[in-house]
């Protein structure tokens, strides 16, 4: 109100500046993605042009027929869910149970387990992978089904974050009141515990899976035989075999970045929220 | 006196069981516990403790996958480790692109932040469309990349030629490659810094900000005085958990410069690149898990510098 008019017009190219500057960083966000889609519906010719189109002038589904019928893409794809879903089922209930029991119970080790749990996932990956390949090897799971999927069973954050929730979003008395009753504790998990965590455990679950999605390296060392490929090693195994044929190469990778968008979109708030509450990356 | 005959009297037996009652220790609970815990802490055992206590194990020994004879060699790959070019070579790269990943990430992460701190809707759509890089998956987003980068046809050397600058040989140019991944890498984790940056920023009370601005503080002084110190904590984090998930690069370097045209890994060697080259293309896994100790232990290194620099954040406990 009555504020100098020199500092209002100021103040709105301030204002528009900043709407400027995001909007350039969103469109830079996007662009490689954008790029990717307009490209896997253009035909041979319109790729390897100078200058290059942004749209196709004759877009095709060839690209997206193509790669199903030159290397089998739905057994990559079908591979890649079925293993993902399985991480995600057995990421959320481990974490339900184990956060649970950290969170409610008092046992001799009990602190020293969850420090020890914790502690550990700031051990990068990468650097026992190596161990863990000869582990398998000794137990004649590498190549195996069971081998991809093995050390995407177990995370940390999951722990840790199912935890907090049941600390912070189960009354001990509602525990309490079910022993008083006479409940085992395997029913006031089941019963008491589980229900009240379901949110909780979706969430855990959504990590889980994006994380197995992704997964390469271990997939790479695991998966010899192309029948056990994921998305992600199917589609670098076809990059290395067409090299050139970006149309086709963008499509593989339409199909495999889809699903994650359609996840993200769908569960966006959650998503966000527990990425900056945990510091875990996808 | 009175109270010191009672303690002399029943001192230690009574204060035993007060410490196991105190602790709630019914051997029932335990047992139950642990059976619950037993899949969980089985599978931690056998995917974390095992193989990570093995590695350390393994890089004190000359352990080819293949040779009959694996001898314990004591430091030696360690030491060998110190000569090694390829490796040196890669510790280079590696911090170089962590540290400028990490740095431009949060120079360009932090105004953003500031920016959309306000609430409102634009404001989610914008966190929305940031945070979309973070969760794609990284293989098809690095053959994009490529492909974005490539030298002929690419379209980044397309816009480059629109402002009279000649094409660049973005992947060929071990270099110039180096900074592709830098580009990429920046893309890809900006919008993780920007959403914890804003967690950050709306835990500031208003008041402190209102306070300020009473004092006749620019927006500038705010910023510097006021919400930098505030966020401090989350500062250290952020550069922290971003440098070590950098280090761990691969994926994008296996994608990106291992092409049929490059010359394979040698473009842009990286830490976690060279340990599994060393590993499982030459079986020297002995060797690599010296490498993959080095690893860790900067890991270890980064994160004990930020429990530190926490721990000193003064603006923590306000």
């Amino acid at each position: 109100m009555g504020a100098n008019p020199r500092r209002t017009i100021w103040a709105r190219l301030w204002v528009a500046l900043v709407h400027c500057i995001l909007m350039a960083g969103a469109l830079l966000m996007v662009l490689p993605m954008l790029w990717m889609l307009a490209t896997s519906f253009k035909p041979a010719v319109e790729i390897a042009v100078w200058p290059p189109q942004w749209l196709p002038q004759a877009p095709t589904w060839d690209n997206y027929v193509g790669i199903f019928k030159t290397a089998p893409f739905g057994r990559f794809f079908l591979n890649s869910v079925g293993t993902s879903v399985v991480a995600t089922i057995a990421v959320a209930l481990t974490s339900l149970v184990a956060g649970a029991v950290f969170a409610k119970y008092s046992f001799p080790g009990r602190r020293l387990l969850f420090q020890l749990i914790i502690a550990t996932a700031i051990v990068p990956f990468e650097s026992y992978l190596i161990p863990l390949y000869l582990q398998l090897n000794s137990i004649g799971w590498i190549n195996t089904y069971q081998g991809l999927v093995l050390p995407y069973l177990f995370m940390a954050f999951g722990i840790f974050l199912m935890r907090q929730h049941v600390q912070s979003a189960i009354p001990t008395e509602y525990l309490e009141a079910a022993r008083v009753d006479g409940a085992s504790e395997w029913w006031i998990l089941r019963r008491v515990i589980a229900p009240l965590s379901g949110n909780a455990m979706a969430a855990v679950g959504i990590f889980a899976f994006i994380q197995a999605w992704g997964a390469f390296i271990w997939p790479l060392l695991v998966a010899n035989d192309q029948k056990l490929f994921n998305m992600e090693l199917g589609l670098t195994a076809f990059q290395f075999r067409f090299s050139s044929d970006y149309g086709k190469l963008m499509a593989g990778s339409v199909v495999s970045v889809l699903p994650m968008l359609i996840i993200f979109l769908l569960l966006r708030r959650r998503i966000i929220e527990n990425m900056a509450l945990t510091g875990l990356k996808g | 006196m009175l109270a010191q005959d009672i303690s002399a009297k029943e001192g230690r037996p009574s204060l035993l069981t007060a410490w196991a009652r105190s602790r709630q220790w019914d051997w029932r609970i335990t047992l139950f516990c642990y059976a619950a815990l037993a899949p969980v802490l089985a599978l931690f055992l056998y995917v974390r403790i095992v193989p990570i206590a093995w590695s350390v194990v393994l890089s004190f020994y000359k352990w080819n996958l293949i040779a009959p004879l694996k001898p314990f060699i004591g430091f030696t790959n360690y030491e060998l480790l110190l000569s090694d070019e390829n490796f040196l070579i890669a510790m280079k790269n590696t911090l170089v692109y962590s540290f400028a990943t990490v740095g431009f990430s949060t120079v360009l992460a932090l105004p953003l932040a500031i920016f959309l701190a306000r609430k409102g809707r634009l404001s989610v759509v914008y966190q929305t469309i940031y945070f979309l890089p973070v969760i794609t998956p990284m293989v098809p987003m690095a053959i994009a990349w490529k492909w974005i980068y490539d030298y002929n046809y690419g379209i980044l050397n397309f816009g480059l030629s629109l402002v009279g600058i000649a094409p660049v040989p973005w992947l060929t140019d071990p270099e110039i490659a180096l900074w592709a991944l830098v580009i990429m890498g920046v893309w890809k984790v900006i919008g993780y810094n920007l959403i914890l940056f804003l967690v950050g920023i709306r835990n500031i009370p208003a008041s402190y900000l209102e306070a300020a601005s009473l004092d006749g503080a620019t927006a500038w002084q705010r910023f510097r005085h006021v919400t930098l110190p505030m966020l401090k904590p989350i500062l250290l984090y952020v550069l922290v958990t971003s440098t070590i998930n950098a280090y761990n690069v691969f994926t994008q370097v296996y994608v990106m410069t291992l092409g049929s045209q490059a010359a394979p890994g040698q473009a842009v060697r990286m830490l976690v690149f060279d340990i599994y080259q060393n590993g499982f293309q030459y079986f020297r896994m002995g060797y690599a898990s010296a490498e993959a100790v080095a690893l860790t232990l900067i890991v270890i290194g980064f994160t004990l510098i930020q429990f530190r620099l926490v721990r000193n954040a003064p603006a923590q406990e306000a």
